[in-house]
């Protein structure tokens, strides 16, 4: 473990909503490199943990620090650019812009021009705009997806549009890249893909994922170490196989005999 | 695409240097110089409120009241305190856009319903402040404007905001614009600092508003607070959505299409607004996304590469 970094740490993270505890007093640590699942029945809190480590609600109690720095409070956009990008439950492409332009949206952050060499196209403007085409392109092409690039991204089918989402998450370079439920919707046969997919992005792109899913198959399968979180409490954690057995994890899913 | 965006231009000047030749040889007369300055001020104006509501899409119907500032501004520059018309153009230009900077950080955390009952509240408000201030003539309005606009600074005054704005939009800055309008929440997540986009959406299209206030102001001699109420803003408005939000060539033939029409239809008062309201019922029904609603019209010009700017799109 000792060479292993701590990417994300979570301490007692609460989120109140009115006077529902949503998340209570979470904790959760993710070293460099890992693939670890978040799973739990549906309304534990899970995507609402998803949206406090990615800044789009603030913690009400607990801190959140992440490669070394503490980011609580801080907007989305500055999360992702500290390296954490993300994809959402139901896929939020923009979907009236074209495949291409979808991913090269990830890289306005890392713009080399502003706005002023834009308006009078400066040299730098073309640059900028022709490096920004140039990288997003070698990325479809990665995912199979090049040549789609000039579609409408809402035209795509359901499993690309997933696709094209992740691709855009990974086209910011994050050093963690979290999914919230990529195989909602899909069947089984793409979901074994996108496993695959899932094992090859992490050795491919050597980031770190934490992904959230109801598959258990999925998660069972590709992940290295599992979180459970059960009406907004952190009930356990381990190895597939622990959590497998683990009898509070087997009664919040199947319930208590009586 | 340097090369596309350059004969573009071209085309764009002949076009200028053939009318001005039509007005310098008396072939076009008064009539029809009102008309192609009254096409011009409305193409900026619709122009500059597409790259908000239809490019970033903040549904803001505050216009009449950026145009207003620019208007005074330039006057009051001009007619009350004597500096050259160059002068006073770009000071009204500047006011506006500050207004809109002012108006934009606290509005911009609305959406939708929210942020166009705001805006529309502002534009009433600048008209309020106006109507009030005995210094600008109160109701009356200011007059004894010099008349100095003439086709020359309408054309390149058209050029220089159609340019800017397409050469926004068809950028890194444009595409962020867009990404915001399409899903907020994907955009910030994507590292778009969201309202950075929208302030710099405002404030440019406020900026162009208030290009086209002064250069009205200074073409029909006078100026009057009625003139800015929320009416001349749905009217603003109207031009954009029927055109297809979004599409700068659209907005600028559905700006050419109604402000003609309108301007035709005053032969026959009594029909006027019967024809005009049909007309928009129909193209509500037929084009619900306006007339070029979805259609990139850069596209029937392209041979690969990126997209043209100005061009045939610019001619007023």
């Amino acid at each position: 473990m000792a060479a292993q970094q701590q990417l994300l740490k979570a301490e007692k993270v609460s989120r109140v909503f009115g006077g529902l505890k949503a998340v209570s007093d979470v904790n959760l640590e993710i070293n460099d490199g890992e693939l670890v699942g978040l799973i739990g029945p549906n309304g534990a809190g899970k995507t609402t943990l998803f949206n406090l480590l990615t800044g789009v609600y603030e913690p009400s109690d607990g801190d959140i620090t992440f490669s070394g720095t503490r980011v609580n409070g801080l907007k989305p956009y500055q999360i992702t650019k500290r390296g954490a990008a993300r994809t959402f439950q139901n896929i939020r492409l923009f979907g009236e812009m074209t495949v291409l332009e979808n991913v090269m949206v990830a890289y306005n952050m890392h713009a080399q021009h502003n706005l002023f060499s834009s308006i009078l196209r400066l040299p730098t403007h073309f640059k900028g705009e022709a490096d920004m085409r140039e990288k997003a392109i070698e990325f479809l092409k990665i995912f199979n997806l090049e040549s789609k690039k000039d579609e409408i991204a809402k035209n795509l089918p359901y499993g690309e549009q997933r696709r094209l989402e992740i691709a855009r998450a990974l086209a910011a370079k994050p050093k963690l890249l979290l999914l919230d439920e990529p195989a909602a919707g899909m069947n089984p046969q793409e979901t074994t893909d996108l496993m695959n997919l899932i094992r090859w992005i992490r050795d491919e792109f050597k980031i770190t994922i934490l992904l959230i899913e109801h598959d258990m198959g999925l998660v069972m399968g590709v992940c290295e170490r599992i979180y459970v979180l059960d009406r907004g409490q952190m009930i356990a954690s381990g190895t597939p196989e622990q959590i497998r057995t683990n009898p509070k994890v087997i009664e919040a899913y199947l319930g208590q005999e009586v | 695409m340097n090369k596309r965006f350059f004969i573009g231009i071209a085309i764009s000047l002949v076009f200028y240097g053939v009318v001005q030749a039509l007005i310098s040889g008396e072939i076009l007369n008064d009539f029809y110089i009102d008309t192609l300055v009254m096409l011009g001020v409305n193409i900026i104006l619709a122009v500059s409120l597409n790259l908000i509501n239809g490019f970033t899409g903040q549904f803001s119907i505050g216009h009449a009241g950026f145009m207003s500032i620019g208007a005074y501004v330039s006057a009051i520059m001009t007619t009350n305190l004597g500096y050259s018309f160059p002068l006073g153009l770009l000071c009204g230009c500047l006011a506006a856009a500050v207004a809109g900077l002012i108006i934009g950080f606290p509005t911009l955390r609305l959406k939708g319903d929210y942020l166009a009952i705001a805006t529309l509240g502002f534009g009433e408000i600048i008209r309020i402040v106006w109507l009030n201030n005995d210094y600008v003539g109160g109701a009356a309005g200011l007059n004894g404007i010099e008349r100095v606009t003439n086709w020359s600074w309408i054309f390149f005054g058209v050029l220089v905001a159609v340019v800017v704005i397409q050469n926004i939009v068809k950028s890194t800055h444009g595409r962020a614009m867009i990404s915001v309008r399409e899903n907020e929440i994907a955009a910030e997540a994507m590292g778009i600092n969201v309202t950075k986009y929208k302030v710099i959406a405002f404030v440019v299209g406020a900026f162009f508003a208030g290009m086209a206030g002064a250069f009205s102001a200074h073409y029909f001699y006078g100026i009057a607070p009625t003139s800015y109420n929320f009416m001349k803003s749905f009217e603003i408005l109207v031009f954009v959505v029927l055109g297809g939000l979004g599409s700068t060539a659209g907005t600028i033939i559905g700006t050419i299409l109604l402000t003609l029409l309108f301007t035709y239809l005053q032969d026959i008062p009594e029909w006027r607004m019967v024809i005009y309201s049909m007309i928009l019922i129909l193209t509500m029904i037929f084009r619900p996304k306006g007339l070029l609603g979805n259609v990139d019209v850069t596209k029937f010009f392209k041979k690969g590469g990126a997209s043209k700017n100005g061009g045939t799109t610019t001619t007023p």
